[in-house]
C-alpha cells in the first residue's frame, strides 16, 4: 500500500468505528435531534471531505455525471432526510470500493511487471586493465564485448566469442529447460547466464535488441483496446447520464402524479429512492474489470512465452475457428535428418561405411542434404581423403574418396550413368550412391515432425477449431503423409509463397465474418500471410526481428502445442470478460429495478456499486492464472 | 509524430475521461490512454507543436479529472 491508500485506510477506519459507536449511544432525539445530526457529521466529513471537495471543483468546472459529485448528492440528500446512518455509510463502502480497486490495480501491475523482470539493469564491458566496468546496456555499441557472468542475465542480442554455459530462457520462453550454448553460438539478451562465464560480442544495439523489443511489445499491448472494451466506454458514457436523469425522473413524476390523483405526494419516499438510483449509476465496476481482465490475460500469456500484441488480438484469437499451418519449421523442425541408410544386395559394405563415403562425397557442399549426411556419420571429415569433386547440377555429386570413385544423388544420376537404382516408397529426399561405378544403395533424409506435433493438433480440436489446414511447398507425397500423421483435416502442397497467400484468402472467403482465421508460420518467409490472415501467429520467433514485427501473437519457443495453449488463454479471458459484463451490468439493472419499486435501500444500492465492483475486480484477476491451461 | 507520456490517475473511469478530452485537444490526430500502465499515447497532427499541444491537453485533462497528472 501506497502512502495516499494508507491514509484513506486509516479514515476508513476512523469512520467505521465512529459511525458503530454513535449507532449505540442513546443520543436519538436529544436536542431536538440536532446533537445526533450533529455527530454523525463527523465521521462523514471524516471519511468523506475529499469527495465533497471534488465534487464542488467538478460543478465549477461543469461536470455534472462526475462520480464524486453524484456519491456528494446521493449522501447530502440521505442526511437531509434523516438517514444519517445510511449517509455516511455509503460513503464509507464507496471508499472502501476505491481503496480496494486502487490497491488491486496495484497489485496486479506489480505482479504483471514482476513477470516480465527481464530487463537487464547493466552490461559488464572489459577494460584494458582487464578490469570489470558495469555500464548502462544503452551505451553498449554495436560490436563490443560484453562479460556475463553465472547468475547475471543476458543484457544485449550477440555472439558467444569465449566460454559456454547453459542459459535460462524461461523468462522469454516459459521453457525450463536450460538451453546450452558454446562459441559461435547465438545468445539473446533475456536470457540467465547460468553457470558459466561468457564473453559475447554484441550484434545489436540495446534497444534493437530482443529484451527490448518485448518489453515494448508487452507494455503497449493492452493499449490496442478490444471491441469489447470500446463497448463498456461507450456504455459508461450513455449509462451514467442514463440512471441520473432516470433518478430525477423517479423524485419528480411519481410525487406529481399522486398529488394530481389527489393521494398525498410522498416526496421524502421518491427522493430516496431517486438517492439509490445515484448510488448504482456510478460505472466504476464495469470500466475497471474489463481492461484488467486483458492486462491479466495478457500478462499470463507472456509469461508462458505466448505474447499477444494486443487486446484486440486476444479477443479475435478466442474465435478462432481455422487453422492454418506453414509446414517447414512449424510443424517439422526444418532440420533434415538421415533417416534410413539402405544397403543395395549385391552390394558388399556396411551401412555405415555407405554413409562416410555419402558424407565425404558430399563434404563440399552446403546444402541442408550434405549437412545432414555429415550429421549423421557424426566424425570429422578428413579433407584429404577427398579429391576430384564436380557438382552435375540437377543430379548430384561425384568424387573420389580414398581413391575410389564414388557418385551420389537423385535417381536420374543413376540413370545418366546407366546404372538401375532401387525404387523406394520412402517420404523425403532420397540420396543413390553408386560406388565405383556399381549402384550400392541409397539413403533417406527427411525434414523430422515436432514431437509435440501430433499433439497441438489435437489438443487445437479440443479447443473448438472447426478445419485445421496445412500449406507447404514441399512434394504432395511427403506433405500428405505428414498431414496423415499428424491428422491435419486439409493440405495443399507444391505451393509457391504467392500461393499461400491465395489459399488464405480462399479459406477467408468461404468461411463467416464471426469465425476467424488463424495463420502458424515461422514468419521467416511467410510474412505476406501472417498479416493477411485475421491473426498472425509467428513461433520460435527468439530474435526474430521480421517476425515480431509481422506478427499479432509471438510465441517464444518454436513448440507447435503453444497454439492451442494461447487460445485456451484467450477463451479464458474473454470468458471472464463477459462475465464481468453480464455480471456487472446485470446486477446495476436488478437493483435499479427493485430500487424503482422500493424494494432496493441504500444498502443494496451500495452491494451493486462496490460489492459488485470488488466481485469484477477479483474475477478479473483469474484471467492472470494460466499455467494449468 | 507519437509520443508517449506517463501519468497519473485514480480510476479506470477518470482514465477514459481523460483519453475522450485529450482526443478532442486541436494538434492532436489521436490519444489512447492505457489505465493499467498509466500511459497516454498521443499521435499528434502534422506539424503541431507537441508541448504547446500537450499544455493544452494536460489542461483539458484537469477540467474533466481534477486528480490526474501528465508527466509532459
Amino acid at each position: 500500500m501506497n502512502k495516499k491508500q494508507k491514509k484513506v485506510l486509516i479514515r476508513i477506519i476512523i469512520a467505521a468505528a465512529l459511525i458503530i459507536i454513535l449507532k449505540f449511544l442513546p443520543i436519538e432525539g436529544l436536542l431536538g435531534g440536532w446533537l445526533e445530526f450533529g455527530l454523525y457529521l463527523i465521521p462523514y466529513f471524516v471519511i468523506g471531505y475529499d469527495i465533497l471537495l471534488k465534487a464542488c471543483k467538478g460543478i465549477k468546472k461543469g461536470q455534472v455525471f462526475d462520480e464524486n459529485f453524484l456519491m456528494a448528492v446521493a449522501t447530502v440528500g440521505a442526511i437531509c432526510l434523516g438517514d444519517y446512518v445510511e449517509g455516511s455509510a455509503v460513503m464509507l463502502f464507496y471508499q472502501i470500493g476505491e481503496l480496494f480497486q486502487s490497491y488491486a490495480v496495484g497489485k496486479s501491475r506489480k505482479n504483471i511487471s514482476e513477470l516480465m523482470d527481464i530487463r537487464p539493469d547493466y552490461a559488464n564491458i572489459e577494460g584494458e586493465d582487464g578490469r570489470l566496468e558495469q555500464v548502462d546496456p544503452d551505451e553498449v555499441e554495436i560490436g563490443s564485448i560484453i562479460v556475463v557472468a553465472p547468475g547475471e542475465k543476458v543484457p544485449i542480442d550477440g555472439v558467444i566469442v569465449e566460454g559456454k554455459t547453459s542459459l535460462n530462457t524461461s523468462a522469454l520462453t516459459g521453457e525450463s529447460v536450460p538451453r546450452t550454448a558454446g562459441e559461435n553460438d547465438e545468445v539473446i539478451s533475456g536470457c540467465i547466464n547460468l553457470d558459466g562465464l561468457i564473453k559475447i560480442k554484441t550484434t545489436k544495439e540495446f534497444g534493437e535488441s530482443t529484451v527490448s523489443k518485448i518489453l515494448e511489445l508487452v507494455e503497449n499491448a493492452s493499449s490496442r483496446k478490444s471491441k469489447s472494451e470500446n463497448f463498456i466506454s461507450k456504455f459508461a458514457r450513455i449509462y451514467t447520464p442514463a440512471v441520473c436523469i432516470g433518478a430525477l425522473a423517479l423524485a419528480v413524476i411519481p410525487p406529481v402524479v399522486l398529488l394530481i390523483t389527489g393521494s398525498s405526494a410522498e416526496w421524502t419516499v421518491w427522493i430516496m429512492r431517486a438517492l439509490t438510483f445515484l448510488v448504482i449509476s456510478c460505472p466504476c465496476a464495469l470500466v475497471i474489470s474489463i481492461p484488467l481482465s486483458f492486462f491479466a490475460g495478457i500478462g499470463g500469456a507472456s509469461r508462458e512465452g505466448v505474447l499477444i500484441k494486443g487486446s484486440n488480438y486476444l479477443e479475435t484469437l478466442s474465435d478462432a475457428k481455422y487453422v492454418v499451418f506453414d509446414k517447414t519449421g512449424t510443424m517439422t523442425q526444418g532440420v533434415f535428418e538421415v533417416k534410413k541408410t539402405v544397403v543395395a544386395p549385391g552390394a558388399k559394405l556396411s551401412e555405415e561405411k555407405l554413409l562416410e563415403y555419402a558424407a565425404h562425397a558430399e563434404s563440399y557442399s552446403s546444402h541442408p542434404i550434405s549437412k545432414s549426411l555429415k550429421k549423421a556419420y557424426g566424425r570429422e571429415i578428413a579433407a584429404d581423403r577427398v579429391s576430384e569433386v564436380s557438382e552435375i547440377s540437377g543430379h548430384g555429386v561425384t568424387a573420389r574418396v580414398d581413391g575410389v570413385e564414388v557418385a551420389a544423388g537423385n535417381a536420374k544420376l543413376m540413370t545418366r550413368m546407366s546404372l538401375e537404382s532401387m525404387s523406394s516408397d520412402e517420404i523425403g529426399t532420397i540420396v543413390h550412391l553408386a560406388i565405383d561405378g556399381k549402384y550400392s544403395g541409397y539413403i533417406v533424409i527427411s525434414d523430422i515432425v515436432k514431437p509435440t506435433a501430433q499433439q497441438a493438433i489435437a489438443a487445437l480440436k479440443k479447443t473448438g477449431i472447426k478445419k485445421s489446414v496445412m500449406l507447404t511447398g514441399d512434394r504432395k507425397k511427403v506433405a500428405d503423409s505428414v498431414a496423415a500423421e499428424l491428422g491435419i483435416d486439409e493440405v495443399h502442397s507444391e505451393l509457391l509463397p504467392a500461393d499461400k497467400v491465395s489459399k488464405v484468402e480462399e479459406i477467408l472467403a468461404s468461411k463467416s465474418e464471426k469465425e476467424k482465421l488463424c495463420f502458424v508460420g515461422d514468419g521467416i518467409n511467410d510474412a505476406p500471410v501472417l498479416t493477411r490472415a485475421d491473426i498472425g501467429i509467428a513461433m520460435g520467433a527468439l530474435g526474430s526481428d521480421a517476425a515480431i514485427e509481422a506478427a499479432d501473437v509471438v510465441l517464444m519457443d518454436d513448440d507447435p502445442a503453444k497454439i492451442a495453449k494461447a487460445i485456451r488463454i484467450s477463451k479464458k479471458c474473454i470468458r471472464i470478460v463477459y462475465e464481468n459484463i453480464y455480471f456487472a451490468i446485470g446486477i446495476k439493472l436488478i437493483c435499479l429495478g427493485l430500487g424503482a419499486v422500493g424494494i432496493a435501500n441504500m444498502w443494496t444500492a451500495i452491494f451493486a456499486d462496490v460489492g459488485v465492483m470488488i466481485i469484477a475486480v477479483l474475477n478479473a484477476i483469474r484471467a492472470l492464472k494460466v499455467k494449468n491451461l | 509524430m507519437k509520443k508517449s507520456y506517463k501519468i497519473e490517475v485514480d480510476c479506470a473511469n477518470c482514465a477514459d475521461k481523460m483519453e475522450q478530452a485529450a482526443a478532442k485537444t486541436e494538434g492532436v490526430k489521436s490519444a489512447v490512454v492505457n489505465f493499467m500502465t498509466l500511459k497516454m499515447n498521443v499521435e499528434f497532427e502534422e506539424g503541431a507543436d507537441c508541448k504547446a499541444v500537450m499544455q493544452q491537453v494536460l489542461k483539458n485533462c484537469k477540467k474533466v479529472e481534477d486528480d490526474c497528472e501528465i508527466y509532459i
